[in-house]
């Protein structure tokens, strides 16, 4: 059995579904952030398995290579949140930070 | 000088005046004493100027000119009688309102009068009104009330004339209030303007008659269309009501009874104003007035005119008998003078009325500028005394100011003298003129009532004003403040000399006795009447408007029996005859007949249409009538009286008339009244010299000599003493009649206006407040439930969807994925 396009879709469809799962049942913001990372991931295998099967070609390199840039700058922008964050709150739990509610 | 030269010269004297007011109204405050200058030099100005115009219109002749610009918007016209200018104002409709201004002699001598007085009024008043805290204001009112004179003057049209009779009335009210501190003054002037306004009501009637009825302001142009025959409603009647009506604007102005009240009080103004305004301009605008109308007065107005005018005179006269106020003696005594000039106006003597305006003018001003010398030292003395209880004009704290004050009493006496008719004055001439007049009106209509008052009048005048003249200033002083008086400068005084000195007979006649010897009487002959020939008197005719409304008449009359002799016959006939006439019509009859033949033919061709003749016809006949009309002209020249006779009834009268005119015949006189007027100069003048000696000497032996005591003969005389002491009750009658009756009605109408009227508001007041309760429960129930039921809805929903609010950033992103799950599910 080789490995084909769908292997790639399901490894990428368990990586999104864990990452979605870590966002919402998290308490602690860094973890969140790690589900958000896997969520981008799984973009990423996608956009490579369809470079490969599909007809995506380059695109979908550079198309990956973007969401890489783009979690960089997210994490850091994310960290600097989370920093503040914890700052004014001594904890990142995410569940409790609901003043935007009032 | 051309006619635009003198035009444009009369508008700047007129504009000059409203010059200084502009000065002293708008600048007055930093002016201050400066403004007595200003307004004085402007006065000096316009009286040169007015004099130019005086001499260049009165002493030249103009000959007939006409030019008119391009669009026919603006025309100079010029003849002997008038120069003038007419512009288009506006055109409404067929309706073209010119307005404009013209000059003839009356104006011309009228504009020297205003600016002379105005101008020596101005230099009196420095030395009067210094030291008066509005002294600024004084010149600038002075300033509107000489143009708006100036205004009334130079006026050719009733828009004009009009709307400066307004302003004149209005400079008036000011000048009279000036100082409205004082109640008096203030009520006086009050006064003042609400009874000018009772005649103005009755002269702006008048000029909507003649509006409506000739389409024209112009004098010139109403008078020529009246000339030819179109008269307001084609009634005489209504001419002469329009007549009156114009004279009631000359009953209020000129403080004619029974509208005379107002002119006493309003000497409460200031003397200089008063000799101004209330002595010799303003009113004698009324006077002028009739003079300006004098073409359209028919017999009945002119009979209204004079017997108004004597009553005015007789009723004045006997008040001024007994007033003791310095200023309310001269007060009646201008009232009972332009009793006399509306008076000889009426009676048809046009110059002498005139006249009397011009040479009662210089007196008279004289006469109040003198009055305002003595108070004003009155004033000043009772001021140095730190007596503030005795009144400075009553005559009884006066006497013996002869001594003290010589200049002023020197002038007062000869201007005295000159309102009495003493000869070599201009008064005499003047008033001889008048009386002559009014015996001559008397002798040929029977109403000799008119000279029995103005010759009694004249006595009365005569006693007045010397017993003024003596009881002020002869004798002794009877009070200190009288003792302590001194002469006043000189610019007091020099208007006085100035004026006295233009009252003397020689500026009007060479002959102290008779003014027909001067310029004055041939300068201002009266204008031909306008008049129909049927409504006005006979003597007033001239000879060719005689003949002419003779030949009229009696052309329309045979021309009518001709037409319907001719209209039955053949054209056959009509030829025959035509020829059988023809060759005798004389070339120089048919001349002479042809402006005449033109209007019967008209008459002829309407007569043609009644009786529907065919085309053909009526222009056979048309020639007819022409043909006839030669030949009539014709006999009658031949055979004059025996002609005219046989015209028939309607003919009758004026055939007498050119009858009798012919006997007399004397040709050089204009109508049979200068004729007659001519007759009875010397026994006027005669009768008159007797009566003003008679009435000097009873005052000389009364005041002077002591003969008779006056507290006795007024005790004798009780209640005539009363009754012209208390003005004849005219205030109290007044009070108790109108004035009582107009109040009355006012409180009828109060009363009306307080239960109708107001209970009309009320009604509709409730009524709007039940609806407005209506509608607000409306409002509450309906319009407020709508709109709660929309926010309990909303807030409802609100409330729901709130809850999804929760704030936690993974609900959010759970409630979104959910979203995206449905999203692509049902998208499928």
């Amino acid at each position: 059995m080789s490995i084909g396009l769908n292997h790639y879709l399901i490894l990428s469809a368990i990586l999104f579904s864990l990452g979605i799962f870590a966002v919402i049942s998290r308490k602690n913001a860094i973890m969140v952030l790690m589900g958000l990372e896997l969520v981008l991931n799984s973009a990423n295998i996608n956009f490579i398995a369809f470079a490969k099967f599909g007809g995506m070609n380059i695109d979908g390199h550079i198309a990956a290579i973007f969401v890489i840039i783009l979690a960089a700058a997210e994490a850091a922008i994310a960290l600097a949140i989370v920093l503040n964050i914890y700052q004014n709150y001594k904890h990142v739990n995410v569940d409790e930070i609901d003043k935007l509610k009032e | 000088m051309t006619p635009e030269n003198l035009l444009n010269i009369a508008i700047l004297i007129t504009l000059l005046p409203l010059l200084s007011f502009l000065i002293n109204i708008f600048f007055g405050k930093k002016l201050g004493k400066v403004s007595s200058y200003i307004g004085t030099t402007i006065m000096g100005i316009d009286l040169i100027l007015a004099v130019t115009v005086f001499v260049s219109k009165v002493f030249n002749t103009w000959s007939e000119y006409l030019v008119q610009n391009a669009d026919k918007s603006l025309t100079y016209l010029a003849s002997d009688a008038m120069v003038q200018l007419k512009y288009n104002w506006f055109s409404f409709g067929r309706l073209n309102v010119q307005v404009g201004i013209g000059i003839d002699n009356l104006a011309a001598i009228m504009l020297v009068v205003v600016t002379l007085i105005s101008f020596l009024v101005h230099l009196f008043s420095t030395e009067y009104m210094a030291g008066d805290k509005r002294f600024p204001r004084f010149y600038a009112y002075l300033g509107i009330f000489t143009f708006s004179m100036l205004g009334i003057v130079i006026a050719n049209n009733f828009l004009f004339m009009y709307s400066f009779w307004e302003l004149v009335g209005l400079s008036s009210y000011l000048l009279i209030g000036f100082w409205y501190e004082k109640d008096s003054a203030s009520n006086a002037a009050k006064k003042a303007f609400l009874t000018n306004r009772i005649g103005d009501l009755g002269f702006f009637s008048g000029i909507m008659i003649l509006f409506f009825t000739y389409g024209t302001f112009m004098y010139d142009e109403i008078f020529g269309k009246m000339a030819t025959g179109l008269i307001p409603f084609d009634s005489g009647t209504m001419l002469t009501v329009a007549g009156i009506l114009v004279f009631m604007g000359a009953v209020g102005k000129s403080a004619q009874f029974p509208l005379h009240v107002w002119l006493p009080d309003a000497m409460e103004g200031p003397t200089p104003v008063s000799a101004l305004i209330h002595a010799a301009t303003m009113v004698a605008a009324g006077v002028y007035l009739v003079a300006k109308v004098f073409p359209m007065l028919t017999a009945d107005a002119l009979l209204v005119v004079a017997y108004t005018g004597a009553i005015t005179a007789f009723i004045a006269a006997t008040i001024a008998l007994t007033q003791n106020d310095f200023k309310k003696v001269l007060a009646y005594s201008t009232v009972s003078q332009l009793g006399y000039m509306i008076m000889s106006i009426g009676v048809g003597s046009y110059m002498t009325g005139f006249f009397h305006l011009l040479t009662h003018a210089w007196f008279k001003a004289a006469l109040f500028l003198g009055s305002g010398s003595v108070i004003h030292q009155m004033h000043h003395s009772a001021h140095h005394f730190h007596d503030h209880h005795t009144d400075p004009q009553d005559i009884r704290n006066m006497g013996g100011l002869r001594k003290t004050m010589p200049w002023t009493y020197a002038t007062f006496l000869f201007a005295t003298m000159a309102i009495s008719g003493v000869p070599l004055t201009s008064g005499f001439l003047s008033k001889d003129g008048i009386l002559a007049g009014t015996m001559a009106f008397g002798n040929l209509t029977g109403h000799w009532l008119i000279p029995i008052i103005g010759f009694s009048a004249a006595a009365m005048t005569a006693f007045y004003m010397f017993r003024l003249t003596i009881v002020s200033f002869h004798g002794d002083f009877k009070t200190k403040i009288a003792e302590h008086t001194s002469e006043n400068k000189f610019v007091i005084v020099f208007p006085l000399v100035l004026l006295v000195v233009l009252s003397l007979w020689f500026w009007y006649s060479p002959n102290p006795f008779d003014a027909n010897a001067g310029w004055f009487a041939h300068k201002l002959a009266a204008p031909k009447t306008a008049v129909p020939a049927n409504l006005q008197w006979d003597f007033l005719l001239t000879e060719e408007q005689k003949t002419a409304y003779a030949e009229k008449t009696s052309k329309a009359a045979e021309a009518k029996a001709n037409i319907k002799e001719a209209l039955p016959a053949t054209a056959e006939g009509t030829e025959l005859h035509k020829e059988a006439v023809a060759p005798e019509a004389n070339q120089g009859a048919k001349e002479a007949a042809a402006t005449e033949s033109k209007a019967v033919g008209e008459l002829g061709h309407q007569e043609n249409d009644l009786a529907k003749a065919s085309e053909h016809k009526a222009e056979e006949v048309k020639t007819e009538a022409h043909t006839t009309e030669t030949a009539a002209v014709k006999e009658e020249h031949k055979t004059g009286e025996a002609a005219v006779a046989a015209h028939g009834a309607t003919t009758h009268e004026a055939g007498n008339a050119h009858a009798e005119a012919g006997t007399h015949g004397g040709g050089h006189y204009v109508n049979k009244f200068a004729e007659e007027m001519h007759h009875f100069h010397v026994p006027a003048m005669i009768l008159s010299l007797i009566i003003a000696g008679c009435g000097i000497g009873f005052s000389f032996l009364m005041y002077q000599f002591k003969l008779f005591n006056p507290d006795a003969l007024a005790n004798s005389l009780r209640p005539l003493y009363n009754l012209s002491y208390n003005k004849w009750y005219f205030d109290e009658i007044y009070q108790a009649t109108i004035i009582a009756f107009t109040v009355g009605f006012g409180k009828v109408l109060a009363i009306f206006d307080n239960k109708v009227i107001d209970g009309i508001v009320n009604l509709t007041g409730w009524f709007t407040k039940l609806v407005g309760h209506i509608t607000a429960i409306f409002d509450n129930v309906v319009i407020d439930g709508l709109v709660n039921l929309l926010a309990k809805v909303t807030s409802l929903f609100g409330a729901m969807i709130r809850k999804v609010q929760t704030g936690r950033v993974q609900s959010y992103v759970a409630f979104v994925i959910i979203a995206i799950i449905m999203l692509v599910y049902f998208l499928k």
